[in-house]
């Protein structure tokens, strides 16, 4: 069982931050409904508004690594430019997806809106964050901050779920490959 | 938090609040500006090409944040103890908002450009 460096540091990027962003958005969603509730019954406790507040702090910290990992180490990868007369071009994803009129719109369309669509994402949820730290409890007595922390983290899992959607279907057409191969297990044959 | 942070929270106006929320909705309307305007003129493509590895998208991204961080702080400041009509900031915001996710969606960016 092996992977190249490229392919490990693209799962890191998708599923190791990406995902983990996403699956932390219930848990998220669930707790800023809480803490901002005007008719709710009972108030979050001092522990739980401080785990929901370090809960939101590793989520920023998630998708500032998520874009800045995608757009830095992984993108470079995806849109390198083939040497001359270079035929294969399973090295060159990009290259590959636009050479076949059955895939180019998967980078024209999914590469494109995904590259840029996914920094709504930090940007929100920074600013969620933040009002969720700075105003705690006290968010009930605005009922329209509370409206736009909400609408705000909606919009950052619907940019998540842009992008991550079309980053699996991406790396399933062309696949960001190379780099030195890491054998993680020697199989018996 | 204690009791008594919690009243001290209770009394800190919207302006901090309302200053975060249009600013974020500033930076993804300029995220989508700058996507949109990036792919529109060659130029401004080339000059957003800060780092070749990942081209245009190096520039675009961090015109971006550093937008962003500078109206968040200038906000901050002005609004730190004034409460704001949070109702306008929020229709602004979310237009913004809007306007992030419908200039860096492709299809829209070429219907916008006759493509």
């Amino acid at each position: 069982m092996e992977i190249t460096t490229r392919d490990l540091i693209t799962v890191i990027h998708g599923m190791g931050l990406g995902a983990l962003f996403m699956l932390a958005f219930s848990a998220a969603i669930a707790g800023i409904y809480r803490i901002s509730a005007p008719g709710a019954s009972t108030s979050m406790s001092a522990r739980e508004q401080t785990v929901l507040q370090l809960a939101l702090a590793a989520m920023v910290i998630l998708a500032w690594l998520t874009v800045f990992s995608g757009a830095y180490i992984v993108y470079p990868w995806y849109r390198a430019v083939p040497p001359a007369g270079v035929t294969d071009l399973a090295d060159y994803p990009r290259r590959l997806l636009l050479s076949n009129n059955k895939t180019s719109e998967w980078h024209n369309v999914g590469m494109e809106w995904k590259e840029h669509v996914a920094w709504l994402a930090p940007i929100a949820i920074t600013m969620v964050a933040y009002v969720i730290s700075k105003y705690g409890r006290a968010i009930t007595q605005h009922p329209k901050m509370r409206a736009a922390v909400l609408t705000f983290a909606l919009a950052a899992f619907a940019a998540t779920g842009a992008a991550g959607a079309f980053g699996a279907f991406l790396n399933k057409y062309a696949p960001v490959r190379g780099g030195d191969t890491i054998i993680l297990m020697q199989g018996e044959k | 938090m204690t009791a008594s942070q919690i009243q001290n929270t209770a009394a800190i106006p919207n302006g901090p609040g309302a200053a975060a929320i249009l600013a974020g909705g500033i930076g993804c309307g300029v995220m989508g500006l700058m996507a949109f305007s990036a792919d529109a003129s060659a130029a401004l493509g080339k000059a957003m090409n800060i780092y070749n590895p990942t081209g245009a998208l190096s520039g675009v991204t961090t015109v971006t944040i550093v937008v962003w961080l500078v109206v968040w702080f200038f906000l901050g400041r002005a609004w730190a103890n004034k409460t704001v009509d949070i109702g306008k900031v929020n229709l602004v915001s979310f237009a913004l908002l809007a306007v992030g996710f419908l200039l860096t969606f492709p299809p829209f960016m070429d219907l916008l450009q006759g493509k």
